[in-house]
């Protein structure tokens, strides 16, 4: 992953980007009076700066798990390590304080401004005043909210989705090594969570924190996650696995069933058209002599000749007439849509093939002109081939600048 | 002056306020004349009635806080101050004589009893109605449980609070016109000296009705004030 430099207006503060490591160690929970943990051994290691997904069905622990890190919930038995160090030995409230909290229902503190709410841990650690309101217009700016509008304004006079962003920015006050985020998107209208989740993994490209985020909603999981955790019923680990492994190798029919038969079709969203390899067309202008053509097509992988302007950019499918005389003729088959370009995800662009009626579809680069062709075969192709890497709706993010 | 409300008397115009005076009537030139008498009852009364909610408020509370910390506690404390509650207060009184002895003492510990259950009752249920998920937002950001309570469970509860404490005062300027009974000062003295005649028990009731309507008011701005996010719901 590239250190990013590439957005200066966001300066970096408090301690410059720290993560921290968490380790779950064994962990387990067993509530009194109950035969089976909530939590049962759980292992898994979270790298500095990405983002564990822990997802599965209603009652399966993830939400206790993640809440046994700050000590909200007691763990049993077992441990969990932040930075190496077990979050058993700290006094909770100190703890928290070093710990971003998002939860789905934001809880907000009503009776405070919005400033005041960003500024509450900031406030517990005896920050003075300015240097409190100087990072929360920061922190507003950095979750697309206009600190002169916002900060004054109180939790009852904000959108859902306003709140919810100064849920992030609250976690966010005094630059935790680490969030967690139970459902933090899950009572949005399915437009806004898009947009939240893009913009969540845009937030997390600059500030790259160690991120636990709870979830129910595998697709959520597949587009945020470095990595996904699996839980199913009891608080079991079912897997612990990159999106694409997890896609590509369910270690288990319960696995397979929670991720969906669409699985494959799953895959599709974690790439984009330039990754997989593409078909050379056979690119002809106007006026070229048939015999260079015909070479041409013969060295190509796509059936049908592209014709293409003295630019390179696509006009269409050249029909058998094109190829009749001593040079090529303008006689199309088809215009040459859906036009596709490298950076769309490689489900869309499937969906616009689809859409399109066709099989090929001409891929562009940012100028306009013809670099290859996307075909089903291709897609088909790219489906039965194992991952080569492990990539995440969060790579795919973080390459977009 | 317009003598309309002696309708009922309307041959006497003229030289009205002895005759209207001694006929027991509500004299206005009577009042206007004798409004002195009763800035001192007024006084008395206020001070027993703001004594009394803030002893009341004090014990209330930390009731509440207590019950609030320990649930179990909640029925006991509603059914002991639900008990006081339902004592006649004159019954208290003489209860109390024995003890306290006749004055304003007396009085206030009657008094105190009353407002008990409205307070406790308030801070409680206002208490609970503060969001589930706000507590747990404050609890995960690192407030200890003091903080929480003092920044956010209590402001939260600050409106249902001071709803309790206002209908505390109001009941409260009403049961101290009876302090006299125990032999406390007020308004009641006044009332029960004259109690036929009309202007007296006008005046004195008045400046009852008047004195809780004002502490009334009072308690409402600083509702007001203090709960400026009460009113940004827009």
């Amino acid at each position: 992953m590239t250190e990013d430099q590439t957005v200066p207006s966001e300066k970096p503060t408090e301690g410059a980007h720290q993560a921290a490591t968490l380790e779950f160690r064994e962990a387990t929970k067993l509530y009194p009076g109950q035969d089976d943990p909530a939590v049962d051994h759980l292992s898994l290691e979270v790298p500095a700066g990405e983002i564990c997904v822990l997802v599965g069905p209603s009652g399966c622990g993830k939400t206790t798990a993640m809440r046994m890190v700050n000590r909200m919930i007691d763990i049993t038995e077992g441990d969990i390590l932040l930075d190496g160090e077990s979050v058993k030995d700290r006094k909770p409230s100190d703890l928290r304080r070093e710990i971003g909290y998002a939860i789905q229902q934001i809880g907000l503190f009503p009776h405070l401004t919005i400033s005041d709410n960003i500024g509450t841990v900031p406030k517990l650690l005896g920050w003075d005043k300015g240097r409190i309101a100087e990072r929360v217009d920061e922190l507003l700016e950095l979750v697309s909210l206009d600190p002169h509008e916002t900060r004054d304004r109180y939790p009852a006079q904000l959108s859902g989705g306003q709140r919810q962003r100064v849920g992030v920015a609250r976690a966010l006050a005094v630059d935790p090594p680490l969030m967690l985020m139970d459902e933090p998107f899950g009572a949005i209208d399915p437009i806004n969570r898009e947009r939240l989740q893009n913009e969540f993994l845009r937030l997390q490209r600059e500030i790259h924190k160690t991120v636990v985020f709870v979830t129910h909603d595998i697709d959520e999981a597949i587009k945020i996650g470095d990595k996904i955790a699996v839980l199913q019923k009891g608080g079991k680990l079912a897997q612990f696995a990159s999106p694409a492994e997890l896609l590509m190798y369910p270690a288990s029919s319960f696995v397979e069933d929670f991720v969906g038969s669409d699985r494959a079709l799953k895959r599709l969203a974690l790439q984009r058209v330039r990754d997989i390899d593409l078909w050379k067309p056979a690119k002809l202008r106007v006026g070229e002599p048939t015999r260079d053509a015909q070479a041409k097509i013969d060295d190509s992988d796509v059936p049908v000749p592209l014709l293409v302007d003295e630019h390179g950019r696509p006009m269409g499918w050249l029909s058998e007439r094109a190829l009749s005389g001593e040079r090529v003729e303008a006689h199309l088959r088809s215009k040459a849509e859906p036009v596709l370009e490298m950076d769309d995800i490689l489900r869309d662009a499937l969906a616009d093939l689809l859409t399109g009626e066709t099989r090929y579809g001409p891929v562009i680069d940012a100028q306009g002109r013809v670099r290859g062709v996307l075909s089903l075969e291709v897609i088909s192709n790219f489906l039965q081939e194992p991952p080569t890497e492990s990539r995440s709706g969060a790579d795919l993010v973080r390459e977009e600048r | 002056m317009v003598f309309d409300s002696l309708a009922q008397v309307p041959e006497r115009d003229t030289g009205a306020s002895d005759q209207c005076v001694a006929e027991d009537g509500f004299c206005p030139q009577w009042i206007v004349d004798n409004f002195g008498d009763y800035v001192q009852p007024l006084l008395d009364h206020t001070y027993l009635t703001v004594v009394t909610v803030v002893i009341g408020f004090a014990i209330a509370f930390s009731l509440a806080i207590l019950a609030h910390r320990q649930r179990w506690l909640t029925g006991p404390i509603i059914g002991f101050t639900g008990a006081l509650y339902t004592i006649p207060s004159i019954a208290a009184f003489f209860l109390l004589l024995p003890i306290t002895g006749r004055g304003n003492t007396t009085a206030l510990v009657a008094l105190v009893a009353y407002t008990l259950l409205i307070i406790f009752r308030n801070v409680t249920t206002g208490l609970r109605a503060v969001p589930a998920e706000t507590v747990d937002a404050a609890q995960g950001m690192g407030l200890t449980d003091r903080q929480v309570l003092w920044r956010v469970e209590l402001p939260l509860a600050l409106p249902e609070i001071l709803a309790g404490v206002r209908i505390a005062t109001t009941t409260t300027v009403g049961l101290v016109a009876l302090a006299y009974l125990a032999g406390g000062d007020g308004l009641g003295r006044q009332i029960d000296a004259q109690i036929t005649f009309k202007s007296n028990v006008a005046l004195a009731g008045g400046l009852c009705v008047l004195l809780a309507a004002v502490l009334d008011l009072i308690i409402l701005g600083v509702q007001r004030r203090a709960t400026p996010w009460m009113r940004a719901a827009s």
